[in-house]
């Protein structure tokens, strides 16, 4: 728990608040794969469950290694259950892939601070690793001022392996634990979301991104499939954002 | 494997990982400073906004619920997992609450 308790600001590296010193990148790795632990085992619930369908739709035990070892992507991959066919639809596969996930783009360019003095070639090879959770691990690493390149991909790594390991157990066995919701685990997610909003917080200038962003995502969701409203109101509330700290 | 799930599954790996590439070079060619490099500093907390709203939304009574301990435990103790416990905790009473009436 010490894990996420403010410590003093490390002023090494240039970046506001981002520590790039080689001597605690593996402490980093570390506290990033430590932190993430819980959140990887709601992960492993939901890749045992992706396996077991991924069976049911057809997918080898070897088709879902691979798949999750290099799409790595929980929403596509549920998704691309439902297009799967003994000659699978490879464009349709790619564009479902492509649209659901596009909520990257975005996710990735805020990331830029924390890659700034990382090399072209690194910093392209952990993009592979972005994922939601890590994601808004690292933010809330960044809005405390500790975040580190380390952290970030420990974290990654640690939701990489719950998720590979648990769609192949989950392939082979052929049996989940039943519906995650059951212990509640669908709401860890937004739990772990929300306690990081809630470390966001600057003031009563937050109110009125977060009322546009909220509103648009709602709206979103209700009118269009998958993950839409991740992206719409992510650009919403952001634009709402700077508009008002423009005046 | 087959050839064809084998051309699939790359084809969606080369998707998943384009957009995660491009935001990150995207996000590296903007500018440092001004209106673009403003609005880029407000994208997390709008993202985090965007996931958890919809989901409050659609959850019910014991999804706001749960959401109020998170929000009021993490503001008390800033302890992500005891801020995370004590939602899921609510949101499983406030479930099992509602299932037997």
């Amino acid at each position: 728990m010490s894990d996420l308790r403010p410590r003093p600001r490390r002023s090494v590296g240039g970046g506001a608040g981002i520590s790039e010193n080689a001597i605690d990148r593996r402490a980093e790795f570390l506290r990033g794969l430590r932190v993430s632990l819980p959140l990887a085992a709601g992960v492993a619930a939901y890749g045992l469950v992706f396996g077991v369908l991924a069976r049911e739709a057809g997918l080898s035990i070897a088709d879902v290694a691979l798949m999750s070892g290099i799409v790595f992507t929980g929403s596509a991959q549920f998704v691309a259950l439902t297009l799967w066919a003994v000659t699978p639809p490879v464009l349709a596969l790619a564009v479902t892939t492509l649209a659901v996930n596009l909520r990257y783009v975005l996710m990735a360019a805020a990331l830029r601070d924390l890659f700034h003095q990382t090399p072209r070639v690194k910093a392209l090879a952990a993009a592979f690793l972005v994922n939601d959770e890590s994601w808004a691990l690292t933010m809330g690493e960044v809005a405390r001022g500790d975040a580190s390149v380390g952290f970030m991909v420990g974290s990654s790594l640690a939701l990489y392996v719950a998720w590979l390991g648990a769609t192949v157990v989950g392939r082979v066995i052929g049996t989940a634990i039943g519906d995650p919701a059951r212990w509640g685990i669908d709401f860890a997610f937004t739990a772990t979301f929300l306690a990081l909003l809630v470390g966001m917080v600057s003031g009563k200038r937050d109110i009125l991104p977060w009322a546009v962003s909220a509103a648009a995502a709602i709206a979103t969701s209700l009118y269009l499939p998958g993950k839409w409203y991740i992206l719409i109101g992510g650009i919403a509330g952001a634009t709402a954002g700077a508009l008002r700290r423009d005046v | 494997m087959t050839f064809e799930s084998l051309t699939a599954i790359l084809a969606m790996a080369f998707a998943a990982y384009a957009v995660r590439a491009s935001g990150l070079v995207i996000g590296r060619r903007l500018p440092q400073s001004g209106p673009v490099a403003e609005w880029l500093r407000e994208v997390p907390a709008a993202i985090l906004v965007a996931v958890v709203a919809p989901e409050i939304f659609r959850g019910g009574p014991a999804a706001v619920l749960g959401a109020a301990v998170t929000t009021l435990v993490m503001w008390m103790s800033r302890n992500l997992f005891l801020a995370i416990g004590a939602g899921v905790l609510s949101v499983l009473g406030a479930r099992h609450l509602m299932a037997g009436f």
